[in-house]
């Protein structure tokens, strides 16, 4: 039985083939996108720490921001 | 209606769905996966070399699709300035073109055992490579003028110029001798295809899709941040 699926019949070169391209293309173009995300988050996080007190607090105020720094790691400093 | 598509509006929205949308596409590819690979039949002439179709045709549907979203969102962006699509139109992109990549790739794994041949000049295979290389300009575009002012309306000129080349790739089987069968599915004409091999069809478009949602509110994400950084910046 497993060897008839690995095999195919002499297919299973070319199907498992695609297949294993199809899943590592995700694989990586997962890895590509969820890496510039958590650079850019990284990026604001450090930003955002050097900001002053009074522009902290002008941040918080702003829906996009605050929804940025609830998902970002400096929320929970 | 518009406004609720503003960054500001919908970030909350977009920040939380992927880690759902990666829970669902899990759970979707593997049961595509088992009736992909082992639960549906072989075809009587192709035998088991008709498994790639189900990676190989949602790709091409996807690929198609994205591309024209993003030629319909260019269009409403130049004609209506409706800005809150650009962002959009832009995340979209990556996740086409790898798509379309591994259409023609599977495409070519496919042609082998059943053409004898890796690769053919014919008219699908050559428009969907051409629907490549829009995307390859349109997401440089993006990045060599990122900066300028100008570059909503050149990356919006790339993309319905592009969409032009869809309606070819679509009917390229009908209008030329190619290669390629014809359409198997036709959601006017109803499908050529048996139930037992549209079944797991569906489920990896399902699939598919999914990863495409998934891969874009995560790009639609990090641009949105981009832009905020930048905004840190002018406080």
């Amino acid at each position: 039985m497993i060897n008839e699926v690995i095999s195919m019949n002499g297919y299973g070169i070319y199907v498992w083939s695609a297949f294993s391209f199809t899943l590592i293309s995700f694989g990586v173009l997962y890895t590509v996108i969820k890496f510039q995300l958590v650079k850019e988050k990284n990026k604001f996080d450090a930003k955002y720490l050097t900001l002053t007190s009074d522009k902290k607090n002008t941040v918080r105020t702003q829906k996009t921001y605050k929804g940025i720094l609830a998902s970002n790691l400096v929320s929970k400093i | 209606m518009l406004k609720n598509f503003e960054p500001n509006k919908i970030f909350l929205i977009t920040s939380r769905a992927p880690k759902y949308v990666l829970f669902l596409f899990i759970i979707i590819i593997s049961i595509g996966l088992i009736e992909a690979l082992i639960l549906s039949p072989e075809d009587y002439i192709q035998g088991h070399s008709v498994r790639i179709m189900y990676v190989h045709v949602p790709s091409a549907w996807i690929a198609l699709g994205t591309f024209s979203t993003i030629a319909i969102l260019s269009f409403l962006i130049i004609i209506f300035k409706i800005k809150s699509f650009i962002l959009i139109a832009k995340s979209l992109a990556p996740a086409g073109l790898v798509f379309n990549i591994i259409a023609l790739v599977t495409g070519s794994i496919w042609g082998k055992p059943t053409w004898g041949t890796w690769w053919a000049w014919d008219a699908r295979i050559t428009s969907m490579l051409i629907l490549a290389l829009f995307y390859i300009i349109y997401i440089l575009a993006w990045r060599i003028y990122e900066d300028k002012e100008k570059i909503h309306k050149i990356t919006a000129f790339i993309a319905i110029l592009g969409v032009i080349n869809v309606p070819i790739i679509k009917y390229s089987v009908d209008w030329w001798s190619t290669l390629h069968q014809p359409a198997s599915v036709n959601i006017f004409s109803g499908t050529s295809i048996h139930s037992s091999m549209i079944i797991p069809l569906a489920l990896m478009t399902a699939a598919f899709a999914l990863f495409s949602i998934m891969i874009f509110l995560m790009k639609y994400n990090t641009e949105l941040i981009k832009i905020k950084n930048k905004g840190l910046d002018r406080l």
